[in-house]
């Protein structure tokens, strides 16, 4: 395997992507992210010099709403959803200390 | 004597725009609604829901762009910028990095040492996120959507600022090209208008720019003012105690006077910026452009020469009326509706500059309308009112916005001009006061003034006062 | 005829002739649930209730003359990453599993405008990601040709629920195969209409700049028809394309006399299993009797595609997923210590493992000093790829290729490996990297009985030339009729 993944990477993407890895869940990412990587490298092959990264297939461009206002006030049902919910707000742990 | 040290600083300010609805949805941008009241799948983030541009923000960007010399980007993206907050409710902020819509443009600030150019690095356009509510006995915090989405455009400067004073002479240039463009109404204490300050220091003479920090949660100019001279001051007794200023964001706590590192292990600052899949490319087109420009309104310098030009009134006036473009507005349609430029200017530079102070109000939170002033002034002209009932009616007028005519209509308050009825009346006062009519025919002019205002206090002030004047006097 | 054995264009029509009710269809499909749900398990959610209330307003409005459509009446299934309001939505995740949307996706309202009967929300691989619909936290589909193989994914739940008669037609997505490869397994017809066609608004993300919804269903008559309503131009969707080429059913001819079809020599070297080299090129073989002109060509470049797949793909779902953190819906794990303790264990609780293995991925590739080497050169093979199909449709109207190199594995036997997994996408996936339509026809069964798939792609915009050369293909094979297991 040509990627080795460090303890110090999945700790490190685990905090981007905000998820907790078990010590079995770990080894098994080191080695799955190694495999891909080494798989994705493949595209290293590719000479793509000169070639303009496309992320939209079409050309469709300048999509605009004008300003104006449509919506109405859905708080209740949109809060219908929260784990937590007080006064009309959605309820998460202390961030202000 | 220590060494000498120069202060370097770029700010990175950020400016809600002032749309009718967000930047991705059709929610109302309006302050005031309980909280997620303004809300939809959109703004709060709801699986399944997709953005698209509210035109009129990318009009306002392009119009702040031009207005401070920038080149517009032709062909512009949006990002995504990756962190999870609460207050972000899809824990990625859709923003611009790779291709901004302004660049490389530049404003000019005067200093004690005349006109410098502040260069701008770029503006882009993203949207604000939501509003976290802490209450210190409680263990949680509380989240309202109702700003998330609202539209922004950060503009970055250079740092081409080596001074507070600099500092304010650029957010003031702003503000001002903003407000006249009535692109924002840039308030910074209600938060329209907020400013990061970028700020290192390095020896004087020093071509190398030192470690720069980044300071956040300004939300006054003289909060700015203070943040800059104590990182300024924290900065040098780091660089002099031999130790190294560490590039970080810290939070300035006014109140303290002090700033804090804002750093934790779960704030990794690695954004993992990319294109957003979920909105298109924006193509500003020539004629957008033209479009655009053709509506770009005449900026303050540009009406300072001509109020000097056209109305005959104080340098001192046109400079304070155009320093907001809401008073200058006024002061123009005001006089379109055949008021004397000097008077409306008087009524502004006196009265409403009194009552704005007294009601710690900006000149943009000004309620009355042209309409009325004009209609107050008429009344004065027309000797309907004296200028002691006036200033009363102002003050209404200030509040509620009155009709000028009507309320003096409906109040009585029109000046008696009936000279029977005067006279009657300043016979009684001069019947009722011997002393004073003495005084003044012994050669006390001064006594006159006190007859005159017992003849107002009788005629409950809706007389002219120098016709009472002038009837005392014939009949004394 | 048995309402059951009725494809949804008859079925439609047999309601408007009044020779059947909306109510029968839909007791009709609830009693084949009722019998047959326990083995397939086809679905997170049959909305028996709302499908009687939905039945009887539709009759109504069909006999009041409101309702006139081709789909009228006709029972379908949504695919559970679709939104539909006041109904549970959950892209078969724990962290979904309380979710009940506030609105509805696109597609669904247009398919309520055309009078469809929704009567649930079918099983697929969490949040879309997955071959096999093995990784659904809400239990496995199994294949109704033979329960003790896989559907495919991640549209499994609707494909088998199409197989097994739980339905008459059903909405799939496809970000990398998802509709194609399961319709090939399970012997119905799928397609994954070019990008932009159908809504987006409401379809819940994998990866934004490959999923597109399509149908799932019987025939290529009821596909053209299908596509016909769900096809439209949606504001809310920034990526949705104005078209006005949309009367897909114009292109039901039996006629490919002159059709230009090309069979890329990349699709059938190593790694395709005989047997579905054998049905594919026979098909090829039957459009060419039709008259059709038939060639080989070198596509180039197949095997980059998955690696750019992954990468894109994976990138854009570690976003796409950042939503779900235990504030706004969903799960949110019992016991915390704080902000980012509460988003790490309702995250790593929530998700199931390859659902995390991609968003690891993508973190990483999109992560600092990382973006240009991985993702940039992934969009740069995009667009060399795309290419590759643009001096290909210069030549052809059709490029015709296996789904899948195999028929539907055995049930536990792909995620052990998630590589080999991901190897079985590979005539699929560069289809959606260059946003064209792409079709699943049911060709042939291999010895084990399970059935083989014909993939017809065309350029972008070009569904009626597949739908063409499918018609006239399934004129000629005839009826496709799975073996009832007893």
């Amino acid at each position: 395997m040509a990627n080795i993944i460090s303890d110090e990477t999945i700790e490190y993407v685990g905090i981007l992507a905000k998820l907790e890895l078990s010590a079995k869940e770990r080894e098994e990412a080191k080695k799955d992210m190694g495999r891909m990587l080494d798989y994705i490298d493949k595209l290293g092959e590719l000479d793509t010099e000169g070639v303009e990264p496309m992320s939209h297939i079409f050309p469709v461009q300048n999509v605009f709403r004008e300003d104006v206002v449509t919506n109405g006030d859905t708080r209740d049902e949109i809060l219908k959803n929260a784990p937590k919910e007080k006064d009309g707000m959605f309820v998460v742990p202390k961030t202000f200390d | 004597m220590g060494k000498q040290y120069e202060t370097v600083i770029g700010l990175e300010v950020h400016v809600e725009l002032a749309t009718k609805t967000k930047i991705f949805c059709g929610c109302t941008t309006a302050f005031g609604g309980a909280p997620n009241t303004h809300t939809c799948p959109v703004c709060t983030g709801m699986p399944g829901s997709l953005p698209v541009l509210n035109r009129q923000v990318l009009a306002y960007a392009v119009a702040v762009g031009l207005a401070t010399n920038c080149d517009i980007t032709r062909y512009c993206k949006f990002d995504r910028k990756n962190y999870f907050y609460p207050d972000n409710p899809q824990n990625y902020q859709i923003s611009q990095l790779y291709l901004p819509i302004c660049r490389n443009g530049k404003v000019e600030i005067e200093t004690e040492n005349g006109k410098k150019a502040i260069g701008i690095h770029e503006i882009h356009m993203e949207e604000d996120a939501g509003k976290m509510l802490h209450d210190e006995l409680d263990d949680y915090s509380l989240v309202d959507y109702n700003r998330s989405g609202v539209p922004l455009i950060e503009i970055v400067s250079e740092p081409d600022m080596r001074s507070a004073e600099e500092v304010i002479a650029y957010l003031e240039k702003l503000r001002m090209l903003i407000q006249y463009l009535g692109a924002s109404d840039c308030k910074m204490q209600e938060g329209s208008m907020r400013a990061d300050v970028n700020l290192s220091v390095r020896e004087a003479g020093a071509l190398e720019y030192g470690t720069r920090t980044e300071m956040k949660n300004l939300n006054s100019f003289s909060a700015i003012t203070r943040a800059i001279a104590g990182e300024t001051a924290r900065q040098i007794d780091l660089i002099e105690a031999g130790e190294k200023v560490v590039q970080e964001t810290r939070r300035w706590d006014d109140n303290v006077g002090k700033s804090y590192a804002m750093r934790s292990k779960e704030d990794a600052q690695d954004y993992r910026y990319f294109p957003d899949p979920d909105l298109v490319p924006i193509v500003v087109s020539d004629e957008f452009l033209q479009e655009i420009k053709g509506k770009q309104p005449e900026f303050r310098e540009e009406k300072m020469a001509r109020y000097k030009e056209e109305f005959d009134i104080p340098a001192y006036d046109i400079d304070i009326i155009t320093g907001s473009k809401h008073m200058a507005d006024l002061f123009e349609e005001t006089v379109a509706l055949g008021a004397q430029p000097k008077k409306v200017s008087n009524w502004l530079m006196v009265e409403t500059l009194r009552l704005l102070k007294e009601n710690n109000m900006d000149p943009e939170d000004i309620r009355f309308s042209p309409k009325n002033l004009a209609g107050l002034i008429k009344l004065t002209d027309a000797k309907a009112i004296n200028s002691t009932v006036a200033k009363e009616v102002f003050e209404e007028m200030f509040k509620n916005d009155i009709d000028p005519e009507k309320y003096v209509e409906e109040k009585g308050l029109k000046t008696v001009n009936d000279e029977g009825a005067l006279r009657k009346t300043v016979e009684e006062v001069i019947a009722n006061n011997p002393q004073s009519v003495e005084d003044y025919r012994n050669g006390k002019e001064k006594a006159i003034g006190f007859l005159v205002g017992q003849t107002m206090k009788a005629m409950k002030g809706k007389a002219d006062p120098s016709m009472v004047n002038q009837l005392l006097k014939e009949l004394l | 005829m048995n309402i059951l054995d009725m494809t949804a264009a008859s079925l439609g029509a047999a309601i408007k002739k009044k020779e059947v009710t909306v109510m029968d269809a839909v007791r009709a499909v609830l009693e084949q649930i009722e019998e047959t749900e326990s083995t397939y398990h086809c679905y997170v959610t049959v909305d028996k209730e709302g499908a009687f209330r939905q039945a009887q307003e539709v009759q109504s409005k069909i006999d009041a003359g409101e309702l006139t459509g081709p789909l009228a009446g006709v029972p379908v299934a949504i695919k559970d990453n679709m939104c539909t309001k006041g109904l549970l939505t959950t892209c078969s995740s724990k962290i979904l599993g309380n979710f009940v949307p506030t609105y509805d996706s696109e597609a669904v309202r247009n398919l309520q405008k055309a009078g469809a009967v929704i009567i649930g929300k079918t099983n697929m691989d969490e949040f879309a990601m997955g071959s096999t619909t093995e990784t659904s936290a809400f239990g496995v589909t199994k294949n109704p040709w033979n329960p003790n193989h896989v559907p495919g994914g991640s549209s499994g739940g609707s494909a088998a629920a199409v197989a097994a008669k739980e339905c008459f037609y059903a909405l799939g997505s496809d970000t990398g195969g998802s509709i194609r490869q399961p319709a090939s397994f399970c012997g119905v017809v799928g397609l994954k209409p070019t990008y932009g066609t159908v809504s987006r608004y409401g379809l819940i993300a994998y990866a934004s700049s490959l999923d597109q919804i399509g149908p799932l269903c019987k025939d290529v008559t009821d596909c053209a028809t299908i596509m016909e309503v769900i096809a439209s131009h949606d504001p809310k969707d920034s990526t949705s394309v104005k078209r006005e080429d949309t009367d897909f059913t114009s292109a039901l001819t039996d006629d490919v006399k002159g059709l230009k079809i090309g069979i890329p020599k990349d699709y059938f070297g190593e790694g395709l299993d005989p047997e579905v080299k054998d049905a594919v090129l026979k098909a090829a073989e039957v459009l060419k009797e039709k008259g059709a002109i038939v060639e080989e060509f070198d596509l180039s470049l197949a095997e980059y595609a998955i690696p750019a797949y992954y990468t894109i793909a994976a990138a854009e779902a570690s976003s796409n997923l950042e939503r779900f953190d235990g504030i706004k819906y969903g799960y949110r794990t019992e016991q915390y210590h704080g902000l980012h303790n509460m988003y790490k264990k309702s995250r790593s609780e929530g998700f199931g493992a390859e659902v995390k293995r991609r968003i690891m991925l993508g973190s990483f590739v999109l992560s600092s000093g990382y973006y240009d080497a991985y993702y940039l050169k992934a969009l740069r093979v995009k667009a060399l790829i795309k290419k590759a199909f643009d001096k290909a449709f210069a030549k052809y109207d059709v490029i015709l290729g296996p789904v899948a190199p195999t028929t539907a594995p055995k049930l536990g036997e792909s995620l052990s490996d998630p590589l080999k997994m991901y190897l079985g996408d590979i005539y699929t996936i560069s289809v959606n990297l260059a946003g064209l339509p792409g079709m699943s026809v049911p060709c042939g069964v291999d010895s084990k009985g399970l059935p083989i798939g014909l993939q017809l792609i065309g350029d972008c915009f070009k569904e009626k030339n597949i739908i063409r050369a499918a018609y006239a293909y399934e004129q000629a094979r005839g009826a496709f009729v799975r073996k009832e297991e007893n």
